[in-house]
């Protein structure tokens, strides 16, 4: 059966054109599908089992997805919610959707799909040799982890459509799970229902105009049509093709739970100057397998900057940190009676190789350096003890014995941060599951609509 | 010739915590061409640093592009990553002479 999926924008919190939404809308779709995040930001949300975005920003957007739902009468789905999909953000998206329910006076039925893991389950899964690594992976290492998540798949969401939940707030999903679901529980094209979910995952970023955001996809039994809601858009066979390389590291295979999608064969047409159909695109059948995403804190950091405009230090820079680096660990040694083993202490000179580092093959002739020190440590305590420790010596310290001690710019005062924790993912793996909904829950609640006395 | 003067634009992004994937839009036919002959994997494995056996490449002649994905040099959001989306990667290859 042919299913009409709109997709608002590649993530909830970045934004929407409103009037796009309100096009898409009048197209009566049959479900409103928007992702909540991803890894890209970093391990911070993960491990920490927050969301990066805003709360207001969050709740704005998601009032008029609420309304458009409403109006409608058919699902609203959110995969990843608050950006990580922890158990903790899938509530607090819960949270907040109550809330607004209350103010909008909406009676709904919510399904939560949670999809966080105990360690326990994954250690058993390991000992069952039912967790295997991807390419490349760090070392299998269970201890302290914050969070661990598993990716849900399409079987995950349509089990909680099928609960005839009004709105489903799924956490961590893969990026087209939402989308595809209720296409492949329809009968659609399974190669169409992934690929087409792939490509409007991002929202608009698939057409001429990515600011623009709502998306809306056809599919049906021999693949799908996408078309943006903005008037200043247009998809176009080359803006949907080219989607597929986007974060991908192979642009024609995309590994889903139980499966991969083949876009080799696919074939893109210009239906007319602003949409597009695809057919062709296959769905290859495999082991049910869903990744793993973990993180682990890996110290606490306290940061440092100071700015050398002076010529002379600008030109050495290098050689400047080169030997503070030297004194301080003497000094970090003889006064802390801390090694190198405890904590690490890195500065970064911000105009010569600040984003590249070792990578970097241009030199050139800076008008001013940024030094960026960034301090390791155990804990927040002896991070900042190391910060103010090395405070004055990054402020005074000469390049060489027989000059005047210079002073450099701090931008503020004081001079250090302490930044709390450093997360890091720590899994790049998946789990085999025999039953897939045997590592997910879901759970569900009502809202009552009040009528305003 | 530097290819960022070339071709109509180099992108680098993470593809997930532990890829980085460069994207080179060459835009015409023959600048596909002539990039896909002249620029070599281990031209590329050299400016990231990694071995050449592990860099995936694909030339996709109908969108006249030619891809690269290779792990990351530091994985996202360890201690040692400077570039956490990993879009500032493209640089080197923009930068990058044509032999």
């Amino acid at each position: 059966m042919p299913t009409r999926v709109l997709v608002p924008s590649g993530v909830l919190g970045l934004g929407f054109d409103r009037t796009a939404l309100a096009r898409g809308v009048a197209m009566r779709p049959d479900i409103i599908c928007i992702d909540g995040g991803s890894t890209d930001s970093g391990p911070f949300s993960l491990g920490a089992g927050q969301s990066k975005y805003s709360r207001a920003a969050t709740k704005s957007e998601w009032r008029s997805l609420m309304q458009a739902r409403a109006e409608l009468g058919v699902p609203l789905v959110i995969g990843t919610a608050g950006t990580c999909g922890t158990d903790s953000t899938v509530d607090w998206m819960h949270d907040i959707t109550v809330e607004l329910a209350a103010e909008l006076g909406q009676s709904l039925k919510i399904a939560r799909l949670y999809c966080s893991q105990p360690v326990a389950r994954i250690a058993t899964a390991v000992q069952q040799g039912q967790v295997t690594p991807l390419t490349p992976a760090p070392e299998l290492d269970l201890s302290n982890l914050s969070n661990i998540v598993a990716l849900a798949g399409a079987e995950h969401i349509q089990a909680a459509l099928n609960t005839g939940a009004d709105i489903v707030i799924a956490g961590r999903t893969t990026d087209t799970a939402t989308i595809a679901a209720l296409p492949l529980a329809r009968g659609d094209a399974a190669g169409g229902a992934w690929h087409g979910a792939k490509i409007a995952e991002c929202g608009a970023l698939c057409s001429t105009n990515p600011t623009s955001g709502v998306i809306m996809v056809d599919f049906d039994a021999d693949g799908f049509t996408v078309e943006p809601m903005a008037e200043t858009a247009a998809c176009t066979p080359h803006s949907v093709s080219a989607h597929m390389l986007y974060e991908n590291s192979d642009p024609f295979r995309l590994y889903e739970p139980g499966g991969h999608l083949d876009v080799t064969d696919a074939r893109y047409t210009a239906l007319d100057a602003r949409r597009v159909r695809v057919e062709g695109s296959r769905w290859v059948p495999g082991p049910y397998t869903v990744k793993l995403e973990g993180a682990r804190i890996g110290g606490y950091q306290t940061t440092i900057m100071a700015i050398l405009r002076n010529a002379h230090y600008a030109r050495n820079a290098q050689a400047w940190v080169d030997r503070l680096t030297g004194f301080l660990t003497g000094e970090i040694e003889s006064r802390m009676g801390l090694t190198t083993a405890d904590y690490t202490l890195e500065f970064r000179l911000i105009g010569v190789n600040g984003a590249l580092g070792d990578l970097e093959n241009r030199s050139g002739d800076p008008v001013e350096v940024g030094v960026l020190g960034i301090i390791t440590a155990r804990s927040q305590d002896e991070a900042a003890e190391i910060g103010k420790l090395i405070n004055p010596f990054v402020l005074h310290y000469p390049l060489t014995d027989d000059e005047e001690l210079p002073t450099f710019a701090f931008p503020y005062s004081p001079a250090t941060t302490n930044r709390g924790a450093l997360y890091e993912f720590a899994l790049n793996h998946v789990l085999h599951l025999d039953d897939p909904m045997s590592a997910f829950r879901i759970e569900l609640s009502q809202t009552d609509a009040k009528v305003p006395a | 010739m530097k290819l960022g003067d070339t071709v109509l634009k180099v992108r680098s992004k993470n593809a997930g915590p532990f890829w980085v994937t460069i994207d080179i839009f060459c835009d015409k036919p023959d600048v596909y061409r002539m990039v896909r002959d002249r620029l070599s994997n281990a031209a590329v494995a050299g400016l990231y640093k990694v071995p050449e056996q592990i860099l995936k490449r694909f030339d996709i002649e109908d969108l006249r592009v030619i891809k690269f994905s290779v792990p990351r040099p530091v994985v996202q959001g360890s201690a040692a990553d400077r570039d956490m989306h990993g879009a500032q990667y493209a640089a080197l290859l923009e930068e990058h002479e044509l032999g």
